[in-house]
Formats: structure tokens, C-alpha cells, sequence
């Protein structure tokens, strides 16, 4: 079952449309990717989703129940674009944020404590937002995102900004909250760490949704007939009547070949012609990176 | 309805711990004493500038002897008569003799005597003049009815009236007033509301576009509803400008009471007079020291009987309505602030949308001024109906009293106008904090306006 449904969402701004009938469904403890070019209708589906605006249409879901204003308290929401208060401090700050989403004064610093901890910015709690860096900023307001345990929680662009230690560290507690039973919501133009973190993705583009689906399928039917086959020592691998040679390397007592088969042909045929050039140590189906997909479905459609 | 109190709590906190607020809270009634006290000594002291002016008297010599010396030499001009010099000469060359200018008397223009000089003249040398000549002319006519004894009769039929003002009520009851006091307190009261309206009401339009360039916003409102966001801060600045307010009235109130005890008690006179400046002490020296700790010098007890006037001032009543039109001023203008925050990228864009704002608080604070003079005219009623400018005239009206019905048009128009000032604001900051980068219009306003949620 869905933990959250988006049925149908249109959403206009003036004669601008800024979605189309955009529909997503994000299975419980998945980590769902949100991906678009600059300006498809991301943003406004994660505002329409936090209920910051309205659909002009089309129907959301939460735990199979319609989206209901008190539901902000069961959402966290990390933006893009993130600001804090710059003269306030720290402590207060993150206090102030936790009450708004619904939390006690007292169960907010007992959680605030723990997280502070956690990252590693207790020392930070007296001073003014103002006298951290932006990496320590962020630390500070994905925290206020996560405080409330929210079931859902919508990061968009959670690693900019960050140096790659600190986001690995984003990183691993993201997989944490979804080890702990918290459903992600993901958007991001680095394609990468969707590969590494994404299930289940939707592409929009110029307000419509255009590819959906779980990341290994959508990788897997991009594929285009192409295998990757490493082979112990130095082999030689003859074109036939089943597939091309695209690349033939040999290095370090390897050989690596790329081959491209001409039709849909079950693998075991192309391992019974080749089984027999040489010691076959790994036998892969190249799946084309997510960065690929995206340029090429869009690019096709611009 | 709880998430409106963290908002407000936080707002009103951050403000009132800055420096700001309580060094503004403690200087700014010493500014207004100051201000108060200074205006009329520089306005009294005007230019120091040493004038030395020519006075070049045509006609018989009997016309000149009768004119000589009648202009008398204050403390920064010097009139020196110049027997048997051509006017048209001295006009050309008074500036490099010294002088400031030429004055010309002749028997033809004996009422329209002429002043020569370089620069535009200061009304206090024109009125010296012309107040002597006045007064000399007038003697003159006098003497020509031949009056026995003339000059102590003059001096007896010196008279110096002030009108003393008394209230009647519908009871018949009398109530001493005082015109003056009446002014000071429009005066004052227009020109606070002014202040805090337009003090808070900008600092709201600065909160928004600080929440909305730091992009704090966009976290707040995925918690809260926009229009939660906007009334938290509206009302968290009021309590702010109201929490301001209440500790100048108590200090105001404080201060009144000390003075009226120490310095107005009898008591405490001779410490009073040593205390006063030169001028004043050596009017007093007359009374002796045993009459000083009986009785009241003149001037004091001038200042005694406009206190006791001032509290003769239905104080209860201009309070109840300061605060109410201060609630509903600033409520009013604090929403169109927050929209105009909403609209803008930063700071600098907020000009264009500023001026058709301004110009009802400037027009108010004219028509208020006017209304210290003449409370009953037409302008100022209805200045003091119309919604956007009521708060500052209608404070300037009330110490003179107000129909009870115009108070009440009044108040029911200013409630109506800001809740619907309030619904519309809302709707354009609903839109206007999410929006970046685009240049907004009046017209893009109001297509926000008609957004739905």
C-alpha cells in the first residue's frame, strides 16, 4: 500500500501550468525520487504535498486517508532553498521550529538534545545562526526537519552545500530514518546518489510526468541490449550473428568487452557463444546510468 | 490558535530583548522633552547675524525730525539714520558701506515704507519695523487731537487680556480648560500615532522580507498557515509597539507626578527659582525670601494652572481611543506593509509601492496640524471619518471633544476597512512569499488577490 498518493494534480498559475495531471504513489519505508529539470513542477508539487498551496485539482493521500491540515505534524520538509533566522540563536531556533510542528517545549529539547549530539553540534547551541558555516546550518535545519519523527519527510536537494563527509553523514541517517520506518521523499538533479538511495523515482518535465517507475526496471529497460562481460586472461571474442562488439580492452590479465545484441535475446544464448573463448569471471547486463535516462528522455521531448 | 502564540511569542521576544528597543524606549520621551523645549528656543534665538540697516527718511524736515530715531536698536540690529544721502545712491552701494539694507520712509508711502537688500529679510526685522512705525504713526495721529496728558493715559489703557475657557456639560457642570493644552495634546497625540503607526508598521513590511529573503519562510509555512504567519507577527509588533507605549505613559505619568509635587508644591519653590535659568531668576529677584516659601512666583503659577488644566483633559477618553486607533491603524497599515513585504525581493524594490501608502499618513498629519487651529472645519471632520486617515486626526480632535456619533462613524468604518485590509493582505502574502526573482506590479497584486488557495 502507498503511505502517500497524489492523484491527478493540476495546479495553474494564471495561464501558467504548472502541473499537468501529475500523479505519484510512494510505497511505505521507500525512498522516492522526484526528478525534473529546472523549473518542470517539482517545487510546486512538494509545496502542493506540504499543503503550502492548494491543488486546483486532483486528490492527495496519507495512509490511505485524504491529506488533512493537521497531517503537517506527520510531514517533515527540508527545502531547497532553506533559511533560518540569522540573528537568532541556534538553540532557540531549532526550539522555535520543533513547537510550531506541534512538539512540547520539554520533548523538544529532550529530542534536540539527542540530535545535537548525534551530529556532533552541541557547542553550537548559544551561538547566533549568523557565526556558522552553511554546511553547519544545514546540519542544524535537518534536524528541525526530522525532530517531530515525521512518518514522511520531502528533502529537496538535501546534499548541497555540504562537503562529502558531512554528506555521507546526511546520507546514513537518511537511510537510518527509513530503517526506523520514515518514507522519503527526494528531489535532487545528482543523479548519483539517486542510483545510491532512490527506489522508486518520477521524472516531470514542463509540468507533466513522463517517467515513473522503480530505479533498477527504468535502468533496466533503458538498457539497450548491452552487456558487459569480464573474462579472465587475455581473450579474443568474435562478432556474430547475435550481437555486435562495441569495445574489447585488455588490461591487467583482464579482458573487458561491451557487446550490443541485435534483437531481445535471453542472455543464456549470448553466454552459450561465448562460454567457450575463455574463463568468464562476470557476466553483466549494462544498465545505463540515471544521469543517461534523464538527458535522454528529456533531451528527447525538448 | 497555539501555533499563533509561538509566532507571536517569538516575535515580540526577539524585539523587545534587542538593544534597540530599550535604548529607543528610554531616549525617545527625553528626545520628545527635548524636542519640546528646543523647538521654541531656536525658533525665539533665530539668526545671530549683526544687521546694520540705513534708514533714509524723505520729505519736510519737519516729517524727517518727527521720524528720527523712532525704529528703537535691538540686540542684533543697529538702524542708522542717514540724514541727506539719495536713496538711488545707497542702493547700489550698501552692501560694500556694511550694511545689511536700506530702509526708505517717505510721507507718500508712509504705510509701505521700503527695504532694500541682498537677501530675502527674516519676518522678525520686518515685524520690528513695522510694529515701530505702527506704533509712531498712531501717536502721531493721536497728538494731532490735542489730548491733555496723553502719554499716561496711554499707559493706562494697556491692557493684556487671555481668555480663560470653561467646558459646560450637559449637566451644567464647568470645567476650566485650556486651549493650549488642548493643542499641545493634539498635537502630540497625532504626531505619536503617526510615529508608531508608521514605526511598527514598517518594521512588519521588514520582518516579512527578512523571513522571505533568508527564505525562512518557505520551512515556517509547511507548519503553519501564511495568514497564521502574517497575523503572528502583526500582532507580536503591536504588543511590542504596545508594551512601548504603556512604559512611556508610566513614565510620562511619573514624571508629571514629580513634578507636580517637588517642583509645583510650595514647598519646594526656593530650590526651584536657584535651579531656573538666568532670565527667569532675575525676574524673581524682586520677591524677597520670605514671600518665596509662602507664595508662587507669577510663572509658576502660570505652569501650575495649565497642569491643573491639563488634568482637567478627559485623559481616560483620549487613551481608550490612542489605543484603539493605534490597534486599528497599525492593523490596517501593518497588513498592506506585510503585502507590499510579501511583493518584494528586498528592501530597495519596496519604493514603488511605498508612496500611495505614504501620502494618506502625510495628508493626515497635515490635516492634523491644520485641525490644532481649527477643530470644527469640514476637512478636518472628515479627514477624521475617512478610515486611513482617522487614527492621526482624529487623536488631534480629541482633546478639543467630538460628537459621540462622529467618534462612533468613525470607529465602525476604521474596524470594517482593516478587516477587509487584513483578508486582502492575507491573500497576496499567501502568494507573495513564495514568489522569487520576478519584479511585481500593483496588477500582479491584484491578480493574487483572486488566486485560490
Amino acid at each position: 500500500m502507498s503511505l502517500f498518493e497524489a492523484r491527478n494534480i493540476t495546479k495553474q498559475f494564471g495561464s501558467l501550468t504548472a502541473l499537468d495531471k501529475v500523479s505519484i504513489f510512494v510505497p511505505e519505508q521507500c525512498i522516492y525520487g522526484l526528478l525534473g529539470p529546472n523549473g518542470a513542477g517539482k517545487t510546486t508539487l512538494i509545496r502542493i504535498i506540504n499543503q503550502i498551496t492548494g491543488p486546483d485539482s486532483g486528490e492527495l493521500f496519507l495512509n490511505g486517508k485524504k491529506l488533512m491540515p493537521e497531517d503537517v505534524y506527520t510531514i517533515g520538509y527540508l527545502p531547497e532553498e532553506r533559511g533560518l533566522y540569522k540573528k537568532m540563536k541556534v538553540g532557540e531556533q531549532a526550539l522555535y521550529f520543533a513547537q510550531l510542528k506541534g512538539l512540547t517545549k520539554t520533548e523538544a529539547m529532550r529530542r534536540l538534545k539527542y540530535w545535537f549530539k548525534k551530529l556532533d553540534i552541541v557547542d553550537w547551541w548559544g551561538k547566533k545562526v549568523e557565526e556558522l558555516s552553511k554546511g553547519m546550518q544545514q546540519k542544524v535545519q535537518f534536524i528541525t526537519t526530522v525532530l517531530h519523527e515525521p512518518k514522511l519527510i520531502i528533502f529537496d536537494e538535501p546534499f548541497t552545500g555540504f562537503d562529502p563527509v558531512n554528506a555521507n553523514i546526511i546520507k546514513n541517517e537518511i537511510l537510518f530514518l527509513r530503517e526506523r520506518g520514515a518514507t522519503i521523499i527526494f528531489s535532487t538533479h545528482n543523479m548519483g546518489s539517486v542510483e545510491e538511495l532512490c527506489d522508486n523515482i518520477t521524472l516531470i518535465d514542463k509540468a507533466k510526468t513522463i517517467l515513473e517507475g522503480s530505479v533498477n526496471e527504468i535502468r533496466r529497460k533503458w538498457a539497450a541490449h548491452e552487456y558487459d562481460l569480464v573474462f579472465h586472461g587475455n581473450v579474443r571474442v568474435e562478432e556474430n550473428n547475435l550481437f555486435k562488439i562495441l569495445s574489447h580492452q585488455n588490461e591487467n590479465d583482464k579482458t573487458e568487452i561491451r557487446l550490443k545484441t541485435k534483437e531481445e535475446i535471453a542472455s543464456n544464448d549470448i553466454l552459450k557463444t561465448v562460454m567457450n573463448a575463455g574463463n568468464l569471471i562476470s557476466f553483466n547486463p549494462s544498465l545505463p546510468s540515471m544521469n543517461e535516462i534523464f538527458i535522454r528522455v528529456v533531451e528527447s521531448r525538448h | 490558535m497555539n501555533k499563533i502564540s509561538v509566532i507571536i511569542k517569538r516575535e515580540y521576544i526577539t524585539r523587545v530583548r534587542k538593544k534597540s528597543f530599550i535604548i529607543m524606549t528610554i531616549l525617545a520621551p527625553l528626545l520628545m522633552a527635548s524636542m519640546v523645549i528646543l523647538i521654541p528656543v531656536l525658533m525665539l534665538s533665530g539668526d545671530k547675524e549683526f544687521k546694520k540697516i540705513a534708514v533714509i527718511v524723505n520729505g519736510s524736515d519737519q516729517f524727517k525730525e518727527g521720524l528720527k530715531n523712532i525704529i528703537p536698536d535691538t540686540e542684533d540690529e543697529k538702524f542708522e539714520y542717514l540724514p541727506g544721502v539719495d536713496v538711488n545712491d545707497l542702493v547700489k552701494t550698501f552692501d560694500a558701506a556694511g550694511y545689511y539694507g536700506v530702509l526708505y520712509i517717505t510721507p507718500e508711502v508712509l504705510n509701505t515704507p521700503q527695504l532694500y537688500s541682498k537677501k530675502q529679510p527674516p519676518i522678525g526685522l520686518l515685524e520690528h519695523i513695522s510694529s515701530s512705525l505702527q506704533k509712531e504713526i498712531e501717536k502721531q495721529k493721536l497728538l494731532g487731537y490735542n489730548i491733555q496728558n496723553l502719554d499716561s493715559i496711554l499707559m493706562q489703557i494697556r491692557t493684556n487680556v487671555s481668555v480663560s475657557t470653561r467646558l459646560v456639560d450637559e449637566s451644567g457642570k464647568l470645567t476650566e480648560t485650556s486651549t493650549d493644552v488642548a493643542m499641545g495634546l493634539a498635537y502630540f497625540g497625532g504626531f505619536l500615532m503617526y510615529m508608531l503607526v508608521f514605526l511598527f508598521g514598517a518594521q512588519v513590511m521588514r520582518g516579512v522580507i527578512e523571513e522571505k529573503t533568508s527564505r525562512v519562510v518557505e520551512v515556517v509555512v509547511s507548519s503553519v498557515k501564511p495568514v497564521q504567519l502574517m497575523m503572528g507577527k502583526i500582532i507580536g509588533i503591536a504588543l511590542v509597539g504596545l508594551t512601548q507605549f504603556m512604559i512611556w505613559v508610566f513614565l510620562t505619568v511619573g514624571a508629571v507626578t514629580i513634578v507636580k509635587s517637588t517642583v509645583l508644591g510650595k514647598a519646594a519653590i526656593p530650590e526651584i527659582t536657584q535651579n531656573l535659568p538666568g532670565d527667569i531668576m532675575s525676574e524673581n529677584q524682586p520677591v524677597t525670601e520670605a514671600s518665596q516659601s509662602t507664595e508662587m512666583s507669577p510663572e509658576l503659577t502660570e505652569i501650575s494652572k495649565v497642569f491643573d488644566n491639563a488634568m482637567n483633559q478627559h485623559w481616560l477618553l483620549i487613551f481608550i481611543t490612542f489605543i484603539f486607533y493605534f490597534i486599528t491603524g497599525y492593523l490596517l497599515y501593518a497588513s498592506v506593509f506585510a503585502a507590499i513585504g510579501s511583493a518584494v525581493d528586498n528592501e530597495t524594490e519596496t519604493q514603488q509601492f511605498m508612496l500611495p501608502v505614504t501620502i494618506p499618513i502625510i495628508f493626515a498629519l497635515l490635516v492634523a496640524m491644520g485641525t490644532m487651529r481649527n477643530p470644527e472645519s469640514s476637512i478636518s471632520f472628515w479627514f477624521s471619518i475617512i478610515p486611513f486617515t482617522s487614527p492621526i486626526v482624529m487623536m488631534a480632535r480629541i482633546p478639543f471633544g467630538v460628537p459621540f456619533w462622529q467618534l462612533a462613524v468613525s470607529m465602525v468604518l476604521m474596524v470594517v476597512t482593516f478587516i477587509a485590509f487584513v483578508w486582502m493582505a492575507a491573500k497576496v502574502y499567501r502568494t507573495g512569499i513564495l514568489m522569487y526573482g520576478k519584479k511585481t506590479s500593483w496588477k500582479e497584486m491584484w491578480k493574487w488577490l483572486r488566486y485560490s488557495g
